[in-house]
């Protein structure tokens, strides 16, 4: 009798500790299946971003792009925005950085040739990092790392309640003012999803901007990735960001 | 009432006061949290196809091409042909569709190309960039084709 109630509770406790890897075992499988759009299985990729500051020549086309593709609305609203900098005297600390209208109507001249000055353009959008700040502080999973390493938002799902805009180190979200819900660049999922690149990197003319599906053992990236110094923005808070920037300045916040 | 029992009357309405109200919380999470919730991560699923029902704006350069293999034919071996058609031709997926349906506008042939080659010295020196003189007030097209701007008008 106390042998099998000894027997007993130990094969309960070993499938009490069985059924979390089991759980966790069970996810995976599922979600290998994660069919988001007909032809396209997400666990088969993982999308970044390469952009190439020493090509980029301050257009705004993809500023423009993202806006019409998007649906983004007037106004001081970016999923995506070139800034320009300016670093005088070699001081890095404090860069004169500006971007009229997000850089959508291209960038005035504003500086002299010659002044000994540092000067560039800086594309900006969601880093899509891998474990995101802006994800962990939503308290309904609005927003979240989807299975090909983007992030997106669950726009019929979210409150409006602004946590995730103060916990983006890149100031990469805003409220749109129409719906009062959370907005943000989206890697152009429904582009991507269909087999298209980003709207911004099918209007770049130089190839500053290059959507890359790291999963993917035949995109140019690795060979880029081997060959180049690659930069992330602000690489000392691990967010795991997926923004890969070729020739970054030190001075680039 | 004199058993052990006789001074916890209150603690234990109390208690099922918090019991009665974790099954009403029970059932209200069965009720407002979607079934699928939590099937990839923390959030629903169907989030991920409402992400991609979008419409295009933008066909895409391969789209443009299927129509216009003469513009791509010209285009050829120049230094534009790396640019995507609708970098100057602005969003056609519409007109990619069907043609009718969206005239594209022809671009400015003046201020459009100053747009990209203006002078800016945060633009990469390796660009090659004019100055106010260069054409003297004169369109781009008159010595520049856009489709192979260095192989003189209109090829
Ligand atoms: C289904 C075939 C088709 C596709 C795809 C297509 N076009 Fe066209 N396009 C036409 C036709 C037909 C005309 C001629 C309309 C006319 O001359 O009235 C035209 C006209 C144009 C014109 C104007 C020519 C003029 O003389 O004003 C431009 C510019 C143009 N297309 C650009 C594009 C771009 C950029 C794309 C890619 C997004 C594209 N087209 C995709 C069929 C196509
Ligand atoms: C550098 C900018 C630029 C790019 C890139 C470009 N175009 Fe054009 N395209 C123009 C301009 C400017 C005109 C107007 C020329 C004019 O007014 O005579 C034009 C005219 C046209 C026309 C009208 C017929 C003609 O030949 O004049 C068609 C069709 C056309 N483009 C299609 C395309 C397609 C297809 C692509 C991509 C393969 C493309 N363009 C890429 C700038 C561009
Ligand atoms: C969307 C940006 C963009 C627009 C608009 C644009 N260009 Fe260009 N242009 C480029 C790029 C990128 C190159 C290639 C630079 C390179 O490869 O070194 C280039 C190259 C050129 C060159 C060759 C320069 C050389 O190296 O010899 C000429 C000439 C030129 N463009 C003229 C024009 C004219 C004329 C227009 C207006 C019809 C125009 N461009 C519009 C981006 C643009
Ligand atoms: C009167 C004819 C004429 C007009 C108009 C004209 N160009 Fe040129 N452009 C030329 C010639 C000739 C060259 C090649 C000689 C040279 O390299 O300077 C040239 C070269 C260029 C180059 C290459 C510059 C370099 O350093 O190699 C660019 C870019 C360019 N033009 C852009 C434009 C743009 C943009 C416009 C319109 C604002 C324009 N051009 C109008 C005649 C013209």
């Amino acid at each position: 009798m106390s042998e099998s109630r000894r027997d007993f509770l130990a094969s309960a406790g070993k499938l009490l500790l069985l059924t979390g890897p089991a759980a966790l075992a069970f996810d995976f499988v599922v979600s290998g299946r994660a069919q988001v759009a007909p032809g396209y299985s997400a666990r088969e990729h993982w999308w970044g971003m390469l952009i190439d500051i020493e090509v980029c020549i301050g257009c705004g086309k993809c500023v423009k792009a993202c806006k019409e593709e998007n649906g983004v609305p007037e106004g001081p609203y970016f999923r995506t925005w070139v800034e320009r900098y300016h670093v005088a005297g070699g001081v890095s600390e404090h860069p004169d950085v500006d971007s009229p209208n997000g850089g959508l109507d291209g960038f005035r001249e504003r500086y002299r040739a010659g002044d000994g000055a540092k000067s560039f353009f800086v594309p900006k959008l969601c880093n899509h990092c891998a474990t995101s700040p802006c994800v962990q502080v939503c308290p309904v999973g609005a927003t979240f790392e989807s299975p090909d390493g983007v992030v997106l938002v669950d726009k019929d799902y979210c409150l409006g309640c602004r946590y995730c805009v103060q916990a983006c180190p890149y100031g990469c979200r805003f409220i749109d003012p129409r719906t009062n819900t959370v907005d943000k660049c989206s890697l152009c999922y429904h582009r991507i999803t269909k087999g298209l690149t980003t709207a911004c990197c099918e209007v770049c003319p130089t190839g500053a901007r290059q959507l890359v599906d790291l999963k993917d053992p035949k995109d140019p990236v690795h060979e880029f990735l081997r060959t180049h110094k690659v930069q992330v923005l602000k690489p000392q808070l691990a967010t795991g960001s997926k923004a890969y920037y070729n020739g970054l300045d030190g001075s680039v916040r | 009432m004199n058993g052990p029992l006789r001074h916890a009357r209150h603690l234990i309405r109390v208690a099922a006061l918090f019991v009665g109200l974790f099954v009403v919380f029970l059932f209200a999470k069965a009720a407002l949290v979607p079934k699928d919730f939590g099937l990839y991560g923390h959030y629903r699923p169907s989030a991920l196809a409402a992400n991609t029902t979008r419409e295009l704006s933008y066909a895409g350069r391969a789209a443009c091409v299927d129509c216009h293999s003469d513009v791509e034919e010209s285009r050829k071996g120049s230094k534009h042909a790396r640019i995507g058609c609708e970098a100057c031709h602005g969003p056609l997926a519409r007109h990619a569709a069907d043609p009718g349906a969206q005239a594209p506008v022809k671009p400015d042939p003046r201020a459009f190309c100053l747009g990209c080659h203006a002078q800016n010295v945060a633009r990469p020196a390796t660009f090659k960039q004019v100055d106010a003189e260069h054409a003297q007030g004169e369109p781009c097209s008159t010595c520049h084709g856009p489709h192979a701007p260095e192989k003189g008008p209109k090829p």
